[in-house]
């Protein structure tokens, strides 16, 4: 199994190259991209020197512009996929079908993957990409279970890759329009949820309030920690009752499922996080390069670590983690 | 003011398919009661969750051959997330019909009818720019409806390089669907597992209202689509899809007052009101407030200055 981790920049690509990276992934500096945020990604220059530092450890890079372009911004995705091809990166994942169209038409020798924003969640859906643009992978969404994984891995005509570990989307990717109903962007339009220029923290008598576009996403009182106010990770009133009506603030985490990921034919495990720190991607890279080899020589006796968890534990948002989708009773 | 001209080519009027669980005879007589309305095009069949089977397809049908002669255009609607073969193989079959034409909610319903079947793609298709149009419209798409986020500009381009014979249709009241999951929202809200949810969508026939903590109504849960709990209405703008040249308008169902939306948006079409009696009219039947944001290239729950005097 392949290991693909996030590269925000140069020195998180440099951490995950040193700590045993099979593939990186990384963007440009624009709106072509689903981790559109300030001071993050590559231009150029940056990307070019990132590829070579990989290229020369053999480890993969890919480019993501997996963000749908409207024909005002055409252009923009246009060049970003003449560029990476011209950088000679190794696959291109994308989401919209008219850069697929344009990509695979253009540069019909370049790998291309389906993106998690592509929305694929059965082997039919699958197929049409694979049928028109001939990609060669397709990152599934984080919404099935583990046999629903199976099944899509048994039917579908080119191989899987799933996300291992990170922040966690409770909405099918590239299926979700909550963050432009509330701010006008979303990770569809704009390569970014919930985005920062929206966001406020205010300081009141009940409590420390965290608002996007000025809805209250929740209210925090004494001793309670506040994270960032990612809008379906606020506390809401349904019927009297205020939960986490949608999700709660937690982390994906399959580690101890890794030897059923590896049964069921999943071909690259995917590490979300572009917008975490070097520190970050360093020791999620490491805990998952560890696990994977270990799974790899003895699936049978493999078993997760407690300083694997414990590592990956202090790095997650909200310090929590779940099995997600993966595990059944969670939907 | 009343700018509508008589003698242009007007927008048809489409009512979209059924987002909520409804019991099956209300089910009947809401479109027993559609049947008489001047609505041009049904669509039919259920697009959020495939545990509701209250109506199976062969109900379905019955429902399209009661619209059908009272002469609307029936489209049979389909799954937006389908994940299990069971939910595939109930595709395949509506896919393969031949006595209507299918919306697509999913590339699976695109791919199977590609090179086959003429088909229309729903809002939760993602469509956002000429290349993929015409990508689409090779493999046989028809009619495209606009994704609901997408603005005027963006549509206004679109639709002028459309490729020929291709219809265009935009969302242009009713609570906007945004989201879908694989988690079920409603049975979360009961403690329920999603696989012994008792079907608690019945209870609710508009959706399950979201409120934020300072009590202020945000979304809708329908199962496993969240909606806006505003409704996007935008009536104030026939003249611009006249002028546009738009194709076909979609009302989306709620459990009161369809009806009387459907005549709202037919009377001003065909000149019979004006936007002020139109906007007048439309008010009470409206929940939870109107907005309007998308249309203009804002936020999507944002309402213009128009609709908030």
């Amino acid at each position: 199994m392949e290991l693909v981790c996030p590269a925000g920049n140069l020195p998180s690509l440099k951490a995950a190259v040193d700590n045993g990276a099979s593939a990186v992934y990384m963007g440009f500096k624009d709106d072509t991209n689903a981790r559109h945020f300030a001071g993050l990604n590559f231009d150029d220059r940056r990307a070019q020197e990132g590829i070579q530092y990989a290229h020369d450890r053999g480890c993969k890079v890919f480019v993501a512009i997996n963000t749908f372009p409207q024909p005002s911004g055409w252009s923009r995705w246009q060049r970003s996929v003449d560029h990476a091809a011209d950088m000679g990166v190794d696959a291109m994942i994308l989401a919209d079908i008219g850069v697929m169209d344009y990509a695979s038409h253009r540069w019909p020798e370049l790998r291309l993957h389906l993106s998690v924003q592509g929305s694929a969640t059965n082997a039919e859906a699958i197929n049409f990409y694979h049928q028109n643009f001939g990609i060669q992978r397709v990152v599934l969404p984080r919404v099935l279970s583990l046999k629903q994984v199976k099944q899509v891995a048994q039917d579908s005509p080119v191989p899987i890759e799933v996300f291992g570990f990170g922040s966690l989307c409770v909405m099918v990717e590239g299926r979700c329009m909550l963050s432009s109903y509330v701010t006008g962007r979303s990770p569809n339009t704009f390569g970014a949820c919930s985005p920062a220029n929206a966001v406020s923290w205010n300081e009141t008598p009940d409590g420390l309030e965290t608002r996007l576009n000025n809805i209250l996403i929740d209210r925090h009182g004494e001793g309670e920690s506040a994270g960032y106010p990612t809008l379906c990770k606020g506390r809401f009133n349904v019927e009297g009752n205020t939960y986490y009506a949608i999700e709660e603030p937690t982390s994906l985490n399959t580690l101890e499922l890794l030897p059923e990921l590896q049964a069921v034919g999943v071909d690259a495990i995917k590490i979300e996080g572009r917008q975490r720190s070097p520190a970050y991607v360093a020791q999620v890279t490491k805990v998952w390069r560890d696990a994977i080899d270990l799974c790899e020589k003895d699936p049978e006796n493999f078993h997760s670590q407690a300083d694997w968890m414990a590592a990956l534990e202090k790095v997650s948002e909200g310090s929590q983690t779940t099995l997600g989708a993966y595990h059944r009773p969670w939907q | 003011m009343n700018n509508i001209q008589t003698n242009t080519k007007k927008p048809k009027l489409s009512l979209g398919p059924l987002l909520y669980y409804w019991p099956r005879d209300d089910v009947f007589k809401f479109y027993e009661s559609i049947a008489d309305t001047n609505v041009d095009i049904v669509y039919l069949g259920e697009t959020v969750c495939s545990k509701r089977r209250l109506l199976r397809p062969d109900a379905w049908l019955q429902i399209a051959g009661l619209l059908k002669e009272a002469g609307k255009e029936v489209v049979l609607s389909t799954l937006t997330l389908l994940e299990a073969h069971s939910e595939l193989s109930a595709l395949r079959k509506i896919c393969s019909n031949e006595d209507y034409m299918v919306e697509a909610n999913d590339m699976s319903a695109v791919q199977l009818m590609a090179g086959k079947k003429a088909f229309s793609t729903g809002p939760a298709v993602n469509i956002y720019n000429s290349r993929t149009l015409e990508v689409l419209a090779r493999s046989g798409m028809k009619r495209w409806v606009l994704p609901v986020e997408l603005s005027r500009e963006t549509l206004t381009e679109m639709h002028q390089k459309r490729p020929l014979g291709v219809e265009t249709e935009v969302f242009v009241f009713g609570r906007l669907p945004l989201a879908f999951s694989a988690r079920c929202f409603t049975a979360r809200a009961h403690n329920l597992p999603k696989d012994d949810c008792q079907f608690r969508c019945l209870d609710y026939s508009d959706g399950l209202m979201l409120r934020t903590r300072e009590d202020e109504s945000f979304l809708v849960l329908n199962g496993i689509q969240t909606q806006s709990a505003k409704t996007q209405n935008l009536i104030r703008d026939m003249d611009d899809f006249i002028e546009l040249e738009i194709d076909i308008l979609r009302i989306s169902p709620q459990s009161r007052n369809t009806e009387q939306i459907i005549q709202i948006f037919d009377d001003r079409l065909h000149g019979k009101i004006d936007n002020d009696e139109a906007e007048q009219a439309m008010q009470k039947f409206i929940m939870s407030g109107e907005c309007d944001g998308y249309w203009r290239g804002e936020a999507g729950m944002d309402a213009s200055a128009v609709s908030n005097p």
